[in-house]
C-alpha cells in the first residue's frame, strides 16, 4: 500500500482514482483495525457534538437555578445538576467544545512546530543541530508542569493561553521523534544525490523527507490530543487552567464535585468519563493508525 | 569507549548552564514578586517601607546582573544558598522530598516494569486476538485517566470499603518500613499503572520488530517454545527503545506528580515546585529546577551509554 | 469633664475584670483529663516562625502554642469579646486614658529556664511599634497611637498613648504579638524567623519541612495545672479533600480553620456521634473592588448598580449550602456589638428585600450612566476553591441578570496581589479577615488611598476618613455606633466605593474526644492549646 511510503508521483494521478484510492484505504481500516475505527468514530462523535453544541445542549450551561441545586438525573435534567442548579449534560456538551478546541490547538501547534524544528535538525545537521538539540534538551528538561505554570504566569489564564502554555513543553518532544525518522532518511544516499543535482532545500525536506516523517508526525498528533485533554485537565484542577463559568471537563471536576463526591457522585463521575472517553478514543486511533501506516508492523 | 563518555560528559554542561540561565530569567519575568505577596497578605498595614526593607534583605534591590553572578557563583561551589520564603537552607528543603519523590519514582518504575514487561511480550506473540485487544485496551485506560481522578477514587474506596486510611506522614523507608510502603504503595500503583501504558506499548511494538527477524520466522515452525527462546536474545536488542521510554518518564517522575502529590497529601518535590513558583520563590525555584534538570540528564547520559555499550557503531560516529 | 468620669467607670470596670482574669474555663460535667496528643491538620506551612512580620494562619496554628501575650480574648467566649490577662495579672488605665499600666505575672519562665520580665515586654512591643531599620513589622500601623513603652520596674509595664483610645486594649489582645525574650532581641533582632524560644503551655520539638511540627507539654508553665495535653502534632494537609480524609480516617482530631458544609456533613455522616461541630459567624468577608481609576466604574451610579444587582438574601440561602459564606452583613459581623440590625440594613442599596425593583433600578442607573446593555469587563479573582470561586460564579451570575457580561480571570497569588496593589484591574474580588471583632480594625481599610494602602479602590473619600476618626476617639458607644452607621451608610450606599458581598461561616466539626476548645469568630484566636484535654 502506498499510504506509508515516500511519495513520489502522487500529483500526476487523476483526481477521481485518488479520492477511491482513500475511501479504499480508509474502508480496509476499518475493516482490519476494528478498535481503531470505534476510536476515529468517538472522535468524530465529539467533534461533531462540539461544533453543534448550541443545537444539542438542553440547557444554557451558565444559567443557575437555585432551586435545583445538586439535582439527580432525572428525566428534567439526564445528568443532573450541579452545586448551582446547572445542567450537567450540557456544560459536558459544552465542554467537549473547549476539549476538543484545546486539544487540536495544542496538538497541531505542538506537533507541527516540533517537526519542524525536528526535520530541519535533521537535515541541515552539524552545528545547527548540535545547537537545535542543546536547546531542545533544555526544554526539555523542565517539568512539563512547571513550564505550563510559568507560561501561565506570566500571560495569564484563558483559554490561548493555556493553548500555549499546554504546546510548548510539547514542541522539544516532537522535535526529538521527527529528527529521528528524518535521521533515518537523511542517511539514505538519493538525499545526497539530490544535494548534488542542485535541488534546493526546500524541495528536498518536503518532498523527500517529510513524507517519511508524516507516520510518526500523525501517531504524535492523535498521542498529543489526548495528552492536551489532559493537560488542561490537571491544569484546571491546579486553578491554572480556563476560568469559571466556562464550561470544562477539567473545571468542573474541581471543588464542589470532590467535596459532594458522595452525596452527589454524578457531578465528578460524568466530566471524568467524557475526558477518560476522549482521551481513550483518541489514543486507539492513533494507536491503530500507528500498525497500520508502519509496514513492519502488520501482520502477515 | 571512554572518549564517548567523556564527550558525553561534556555535552552535558552546556545544557545545564542553559537551564540554570533559562530558569533565571523565566522567573524574573513572571509578574509578581514574594515580598508583595508575603505582606500584602492579609494585611491592611503593610506599606511601602515594609517591602522595600525587606526586599533589600533579600537581594532584591540589587541590579538583575548582580543578582545573576552571585546566582551563578554559587552554582559553580555548589551553594543553592537559602529559600527566599522561610529562610531556611535549600538543602534542608529539598532533602526529605527528594528522598520520598525519589522512592516513589522507583515503585511506580517497579510496578510499571512489571506490569508492561511480560504484557507487551504476549500481545506481541498474540497479535490481533482478543488479549491483544485487552492489553491494549487496558494499557490504553491507563494513558486516558486522569490521576487525580484515580487519586480521589482509591483515597474514598479505602475509607468507605475499609474504613481505613494511608499514613499522611512521611516515614524514611530505614526508620520503619510498614508505614512508609503503606503510605507510599497506593500513589504507586497508580502512578504505576499510568506509566506502564506507555511501556507496555513500547514493548509490544519492540517484540513485534523483533518477531519479524528471519531466523525467529523460521522458528515458528519449530513451535512457540522454540520462538520464545530465541526471542529473548533478540530482545536485548528491542529493550533498548523501552529503556529509553522508561528512562525519559523516570526523569518526568521525579519532579512532575503534582497532583498526585496533591491528592494523596504526598511531601514531595512537585509540590514544593509548585509552591516554589507560587511564592516566587527564586532560589528554591532555581535550585528545584536544577536538581530535576539534572537527574533528566544524568539519565539521558546512562541511556546513551547503553546504547553505545549494546551497538558498537554508535560510539564511532 | 464627663468623658473623663466615665473613663474612671470603665476603669474601674476593667480593673474588676482583670482582677479576676485568667478564670480556669468552666467545664461543664467532665473534669480534664490530662495526657494524649493532640493531632491537627493545618491547610498552610508557615514561611517564618516570627508571628510579628507574617500574616498567615499558618504560623499562628502550629507554633503559638509555644508562647504567651500580654492579654487574650476569654478562651471560653465564644463571641471573644471578652479581654483576659495572659501574661498580664491585672491592669490599671489612667484617667485621661492615655496611660495604660499592667502588672505582670511572677514566676514566669521562657522555656530555656530564664524568667520572664517587663524588659521582655517592652522589647517585644519594641519591635512591633518602633522596629529598627532593616526590621520589617506588618503591625506598625495598628499602633500610631502608641507614644512610648516603658518597663519601669521588672513587674510593670506602662503604655503611653499620644490621644486616647477606645480599641487599645483590644489590640494589645493581639494573637500575633507573641513576647519573645529581650536578652536574644538584643543581640539579633531576626533570630526569632528560624528559632523558637517561648513562655508558652508548649515546648518546640520539631519541625520537618513540609511535613509536621511537633510540641510538647511544658511541665513549668506557669498556669499551674496547665497544660493537660502531654503534646500535639501539626500536620501540614494542603488539599482540603485530605484534610476531611484525615479526620474521617481518625489520623486527626480537628483542623482548626473550618471546613464547607458538604465536608461537615459527610464526616457526621460517616462518623456519627465520633464528631462534634461547632459553628460560628466568621469574622472574613469576600468584598468586590471597584477600581476608580478606570471607567466606568468612576461613576457611583455604576458601582451602586453592580450592588443592587446582588439578590444577597437568597445568595445567603443558596451558597451557605455548598460554601463558607451564610450571613448577609454590614460593616460588621452580625451579632456583634456595633452591627446594624437587619431592619436598619435592608435600607442600604443592595440590601434591600424587592430584587426586581433593585435590578430594574439597576438597568435604569447604568442606562444613564451611558452603559449599555451586555457591556463587558473582567473580574479579576483567585484561584482558591473555597469560597473565592463559588462567590466569584455567582456575582457573575448576578451581573448577568441586569445585562451584564463578565468575564472572569482567575490570577495567581503573587501576580494577583500584585496587579490589585497596582490599579491593573477593572473590578476585582477583595477579602478582609480581622482576628478580632473591632471597628477601628475592621474600618481602617476603606480610608482614602493616601491613608490605607489597602484601599484597592484607589478612592479618596475626606468624609469617610472623618468619620473614621470619629467613630476611633469615640468614647461613648452609641455615640461610636452612630459613627458606625453613617461610614458604612457612605461606604456601601451613598457612594458605593465598595461591595461586601455575604460574611463568612465557620464551622468546625472535630473528633469528639477534643474538649476544651471553644469556637471563636476568628481562626487566629485560641490556639494556644492550654485548655485543650482529650478523653479516653
Amino acid at each position: 500500500m502506498a499510504v506509508g511510503h515516500p511519495v513520489e508521483g502522487v500529483a500526476e494521478i487523476p483526481e477521481a482514482a485518488s479520492r477511491r484510492r482513500w475511501l479504499a484505504a480508509v474502508g480496509e481500516f476499518c475493516r482490519r483495525r476494528p478498535l481503531g475505527a470505534i476510536g476515529a468514530a468517538v472522535v468524530l462523535i465529539n467533534i461533531a457534538v462540539g461544533l453543534g453544541a448550541d443545537v444539542i445542549a438542553p440547557y444554557d450551561p451558565l444559567a443557575t437555578d437555585y432551586g435545583a441545586m445538586l439535582a439527580r438525573p432525572s428525566m428534567a435534567h439526564w445528568l443532573g445538576t450541579d452545586a448551582f442548579g446547572r445542567d450537567v449534560l450540557s456544560r459536558i456538551i459544552f465542554g467537549s467544545r473547549t476539549a476538543m478546541l484545546v486539544g487540536f490547538a495544542c496538538a497541531f501547534l505542538g506537533a507541527t512546530i516540533g517537526a519542524v524544528i525536528g526535520v530541519a535538525s535533521a537535515y541541515f545537521a552539524g552545528k545547527v543541530d548540535l545547537l537545535l538539540q542543546r536547546v531542545m534538551d533544555i526544554f526539555l528538561a523542565f517539568p512539563l508542569i512547571i513550564l505550563a505554570l510559568a507560561v501561565v504566569s506570566i500571560l495569564g489564564t484563558g483559554i490561548v493561553n493555556v493553548i500555549v502554555a499546554i504546546a510548548i513543553p510539547m514542541i522539544p518532544r516532537a522535535a526529538l521523534v521527527a529528527r529521528s525518522s528524518a535521521l533515518a532518511i537523511r542517511e539514505m544516499p538519493y538525499i545526497d544525490a539530490a544535494r548534488a543535482a542542485g535541488f534546493r532545500h526546500r524541495r528536498i525536506i518536503l518532498r523527500h523527507m517529510l513524507p517519511n516523517v508524516m507516520a510518526p508526525y500523525l501517531i504524535m498528533l492523535t498521542a498529543y490530543l489526548g495528552q492536551a485533554i489532559l493537560a488542561e485537565a490537571s491544569l484546571t484542577f491546579l486553578g491554572l487552567g480556563v476560568a469559571e463559568p466556562t464550561p470544562a471537563w477539567g473545571l468542573m471536576l474541581r471543588g464542589a464535585a470532590v467535596q459532594f463526591a458522595e452525596s452527589a457522585p454524578w457531578m465528578a463521575i460524568f466530566p471524568g468519563l467524557a475526558i477518560s472517553l476522549a482521551v481513550f478514543a483518541f489514543n486507539l486511533f492513533g494507536d491503530s493508525l500507528r500498525d497500520a501506516l508502519d509496514p513492519r508492523l502488520r501482520a502477515q | 569507549m571512554t572518549r564517548y563518555i567523556i564527550k558525553r560528559l561534556l555535552l552535558m554542561i552546556p545544557t545545564l548552564l542553559g537551564v540554570a540561565v533559562l530558569v533565571f530569567f523565566l522567573m524574573r519575568i513572571v509578574p509578581g514578586d514574594i515580598v508583595e505577596l508575603r505582606f500584602a497578605g492579609e494585611s491592611v498595614y503593610a506599606s511601602k517601607e515594609n517591602l522595600d526593607t525587606e526586599r533589600a534583605r533579600l537581594g532584591l534591590d540589587q541590579p538583575v546582573w548582580r543578582q545573576f553572578l552571585g546566582w551563578m557563583g554559587g552554582l559553580v561551589r555548589l551553594d543553592f544558598g537559602t529559600s527566599m520564603w522561610t529562610g531556611a537552607p535549600i538543602g534542608e528543603e529539598i532533602r526529605l522530598r527528594f528522598a520520598l519523590s525519589l522512592q516513589l519514582a522507583i515503585m511506580a518504575t517497579i510496578v510499571a516494569i512489571a506490569l508492561a514487561i511480560p504484557l507487551g511480550v504476549i500481545a506481541a506473540l498474540r497479535q490481533d486476538t482478543w488479549i491483544d485487544y485487552v492489553v491494549r485496551v487496558l494499557s490504553i485506560a491507563g494513558l486516558a485517566t486522569p490521576s487525580f481522578w484515580l487519586g480521589i477514587v482509591f483515597i474514598l474506596a479505602l475509607l468507605i470499603v475499609f474504613k481505613w486510611l494511608p499514613p499522611m506522614v512521611y516515614t524514611p523507608f530505614w526508620v520503619n518500613p510498614a508505614d512508609n510502603l503503606a503510605q507510599l504503595i497506593w500513589p504507586a500503583l497508580a502512578v504505576g499503572y499510568r506509566y506502564s501504558a506507555v511501556a507496555t506499548r513500547m514493548t509490544r511494538s519492540a517484540m513485534l520488530e523483533v518477531l519479524r527477524e528471519d531466523y525467529i520466522r523460521t522458528a515458528r515452525a519449530k513451535g512457540l517454545w522454540e520462538k520464545l527462546i530465541l526471542s529473548r536474545h533478540a530482545l536485548k536488542n528491542a529493550m533498548l527503545p523501552v529503556l529509553t521510554v522508561i528512562a525519559l518518564e523516570f526523569a518526568f517522575l521525579i519532579g512532575g506528580l503534582v497532583v498526585t502529590e496533591q491528592v494523596f497529601n504526598l511531601n514531595g518535590l512537585g509540590l514544593l515546585f509548585v509552591e516554589a513558583v507560587a511564592h516566587r520563590d527564586y532560589t528554591l525555584t532555581q535550585a528545584l529546577v536544577m536538581l530535576v534538570a539534572f537527574v533528566f540528564i544524568f539519565v539521558n547520559f546512562l541511556v546513551d551509554l547503553a546504547y553505545a555499550w549494546i551497538d558498537p557503531r554508535i560510539r564511532f560516529r | 469633664m464627663r468623658r473623663y468620669r466615665y473613663s474612671l467607670v470603665i476603669a474601674s470596670l476593667v480593673i474588676a475584670i482583670g482582677a479576676v482574669a485568667p478564670a480556669t474555663p468552666a467545664m461543664a460535667q467532665d473534669k480534664p483529663r490530662y495526657g494524649g496528643e493532640l493531632i491537627f491538620a493545618v491547610p498552610s506551612e508557615p514561611p517564618s516562625y516570627d508571628a510579628h512580620r507574617e500574616e498567615t494562619f499558618g504560623i499562628i496554628h502550629p507554633v503559638a502554642p509555644h508562647y504567651n501575650t500580654l492579654l487574650r480574648p476569654d478562651p471560653t467566649d465564644k463571641l471573644a469579646a471578652k479581654i483576659v490577662g495572659d501574661l498580664a495579672e491585672s491592669w490599671t488605665i489612667s484617667k485621661d486614658g492615655r496611660t495604660y499600666t499592667f502588672k505582670l505575672r511572677h514566676g514566669v519562665k521562657f522555656h530555656d529556664g530564664s524568667e520572664m520580665t517587663s524588659k521582655d515586654i517592652k522589647a517585644s512591643y519594641d519591635k512591633i511599634i518602633f522596629p529598627p531599620p532593616g526590621v520589617a513589622s506588618d503591625r506598625k500601623g495598628e499602633y500610631l497611637d502608641v507614644e512610648a513603652v516603658q518597663a519601669p520596674d521588672p513587674y510593670t509595664v506602662v503604655f503611653r498613648l499620644k490621644w486616647p483610645s477606645g480599641s487599645f486594649l483590644m489590640s494589645l489582645a493581639s494573637p500575633w504579638n507573641w513576647i519573645y525574650k529581650a536578652d536574644i532581641l538584643a543581640k539579633d533582632m531576626h533570630w526569632y524567623e528560624t528559632h523558637v524560644m517561648g513562655t508558652g503551655p508548649f515546648i518546640f520539638v520539631e519541625h520537618v519541612r513540609g511535613s509536621h511540627w511537633v510540641g510538647k507539654r511544658n511541665p513549668n508553665y506557669w498556669d499551674k495545672g496547665k497544660p493537660y495535653l502531654d503534646g500535639y502534632r501539626a500536620i501540614f494537609i494542603r488539599d482540603s479533600a485530605a484534610q476531611v480524609a484525615a479526620i474521617r480516617g481518625e489520623r486527626a482530631h480537628i483542623q482548626f480553620r473550618g471546613f464547607s458544609p458538604a465536608e461537615r456533613d459527610s464526616l457526621v455522616q460517616a462518623l456519627g456521634s465520633k464528631i462534634t461541630v461547632q459553628e460560628s459567624p466568621w469574622d472574613c468577608v469576600l468584598l468586590v473592588a471597584m477600581n476608580h481609576e478606570k471607567k466606568p466604574f468612576d461613576d457611583k451610579r455604576v458601582r451602586r448598580a453592580l450592588s443592587l444587582a446582588l439578590d444577597r438574601y437568597q445568595g445567603s440561602q443558596a451558597l451557605s449550602k455548598i460554601a463558607i459564606v451564610k450571613e448577609v452583613a454590614g460593616v460588621q459581623v452580625p451579632g456583634t456589638p456595633f452591627a446594624t440590625p437587619p431592619a436598619e440594613l435592608e435600607k442600604l442599596a443592595g440590601y434591600g428585600h424587592d430584587i426586581t425593583k433593585a435590578r430594574a433600578e439597576a438597568r435604569r442607573l447604568l442606562k444613564e450612566a451611558g452603559v449599555p446593555d451586555g457591556f463587558t469587563f473582567t473580574f479579576k479573582n483567585r484561584g482558591i476553591p473555597m469560597p473565592y470561586e463559588p462567590v466569584g460564579v455567582w456575582l457573575i451570575d448576578q451581573w448577568r441578570q441586569i445585562g451584564l457580561n463578565v468575564k472572569q480571570d482567575v490570577v495567581e497569588a503573587a501576580k494577583y496581589f500584585a496587579e490589585l496593589r497596582g490599579g491593573n484591574f477593572e473590578v476585582a474580588m477583595d477579602f478582609q479577615c480581622g482576628y478580632i471583632v473591632e471597628p477601628d480594625l475592621d474600618l481602617y481599610k476603606f480610608q482614602s488611598k493616601e491613608r490605607s494602602p489597602a484601599n484597592y479602590g484607589r478612592y479618596t473619600d475626606a468624609m469617610l476618613d472623618d468619620l473614621y476618626e470619629k467613630q476611633s476617639r469615640a468614647v461613648d458607644p452609641e455615640e461610636r455606633k452612630k459613627y458606625i452607621r453613617e461610614f458604612e451608610r457612605r461606604l456601601l450606599d451613598e457612594e458605593t466605593h465598595y461591595l461586601y458581598t455575604l460574611q463568612w461561616h465557620r464551622t468546625i466539626p472535630h473528633s469528639s474526644k477534643v474538649k476544651g476548645w471553644t469556637i471563636t469568630p476568628s481562626h487566629y484566636l485560641n490556639n494556644q492549646l492550654d485548655t485543650v484535654w482529650l478523653t479516653e
